[in-house]
């Protein structure tokens, strides 16, 4: 029980961890690296909470599915931005 | 000149001007001049204003987000504590679903019997809302043309050994779990929202690693809105046809079963079934549109 309490913990705070930095890094790319993390760890905190239903969908949607659009979307915008600036050279 | 012009913007904004006397005067100011100088003070203005915004906007935005998380750990720290049997949404209502929830809805898993049976017109209107968000958004952002994505790049990608080991290994695994929990909704965690997104997940991967090509030819625009359709008509019909009956005390032909078989629950199984298939099309669809920039 005790160990299972660090476990709880230190998931806790990685949350927190990773929700702040998500919002202070300076890269888009790594923000939603630290973002889908998160994700992950808050789908094992749901399995804890005994909600496995929860711990699947967030697995499945803010993992993966979240995660490669706005990945696709990072993409998209620096499309714009490059032809943008071959525009303007 | 300038000092001319200064009077006589200062008396013509009192309402002394005359302006019979002065439009004869060769002296009157040039529109284009007039412009020049009244807009020159406006601009200094806006620059001031903008200085203070911005040493003011940190400071109030710091205040703003210090007092709203104030309140949230208020109200946290307010709430009941995590399991406690006296919280206020510990009521009849639970009571009733968790003792009652798998004799009336057939489900083993008591979150599939409320979603789907005992609160099955909230999730028919919602899914009715999603359905029009979507059909709105497609109307409003989907364009005619394709984007021709480099070639080059994409043959980079396609050739990666890494991904393309991986998928073939991942792919069926992951498509394979999304069924058993789209089949397993009513017996144990999941349902059709979770193994849709699991199923959509897997479809991406699959396209990412091995081009669209192959999938082109089962899943594109026209099939998905005729899944997306038919899905979304089953669902309306069954579940109004399981309302009428339900309101006028009839006996539905959708049983309830035994309990724990894979074949009970009623209408549990088909809808989650449904809900799964569109689900997992509109997550690749999205997926797909947007790649190939047609959204």
């Amino acid at each position: 029980m005790e160990l299972m309490d660090i476990f709880e913990l230190s998931l806790l705070l990685l949350l927190v961890i990773c929700g702040i930095s998500t919002c202070v890094s300076k890269n888009l790319m790594v923000s939603l690296i630290i973002f889908m993390a998160y994700s992950v760890i808050m789908s094992i905190i749901w399995a804890l909470l005994q909600a496995p239903d929860l711990a699947i969908t967030e697995a499945a949607v803010g993992a993966g599915i979240s995660g490669v659009l706005m990945f696709l979307s990072l993409k998209k915008i620096r499309d714009i931005r490059r032809k943008e600036a071959e525009h303007e050279t | 000149m300038k000092h001319n012009l200064r009077r006589w913007l200062a008396q013509w904004d009192a309402g002394e001007l005359d302006f019979t006397a002065k439009t004869a005067s060769p002296e009157l100011p040039q529109p284009r001049a007039e412009t020049e100088w009244s807009k020159e003070p406006v601009r200094r203005l806006e620059r001031r204003q903008a200085a203070a915004f911005n040493r003011i906007y940190p400071v109030l935005a710091a205040i703003l987000c210090t007092v709203m998380i104030g309140f949230l750990f208020f109200t946290v720290s307010e709430l009941p504590a995590f399991g406690s049997s006296d919280s206020p949404a510990h009521n009849e209502v639970t009571k009733r679903y968790v003792e009652q929830g798998m004799a009336e809805t057939g489900a083993v898993n008591t979150v599939s019997g409320v979603i789907l049976d005992y609160r099955a017109f909230d999730t028919l209107g919602e899914s009715h809302v999603l359905f029009t968000a979507t059909t709105a958004v497609l109307i409003l952002l989907l364009t005619a043309q394709e984007e021709a994505e480099p070639k080059q790049q994409r043959e980079i990608m396609q050739r990666d050994p890494i991904l393309r080991q991986t998928a073939k290994i991942v792919v069926p695994l992951a498509m394979l779990f999304g069924i058993y929990v789209i089949f397993n909704g009513h017996l144990g965690p999941g349902g059709g929202f979770a193994g849709g997104s699991v199923i959509g997940g897997a479809l991406i991967l699959y396209v990412v690693s091995f081009g669209f090509e192959r999938l082109e030819k089962l899943l594109n625009l026209k099939t998905f809105r005729i899944i997306v359709l038919c899905a979304l008509c089953f669902y309306s019909l069954s579940k109004c046809y399981s309302f009428f009956c339900g309101a006028n005390g009839l006996e539905t032909i959708f049983s309830a079963g035994t309990p724990g078989r894979i074949f009970s629950a009623g209408l549990i199984l088909p809808l989650n079934i449904a809900v799964g298939i569109v689900v997992a099309c509109t997550m690749y669809g999205f997926y797909s549109l947007f790649r190939r920039g047609r959204i």
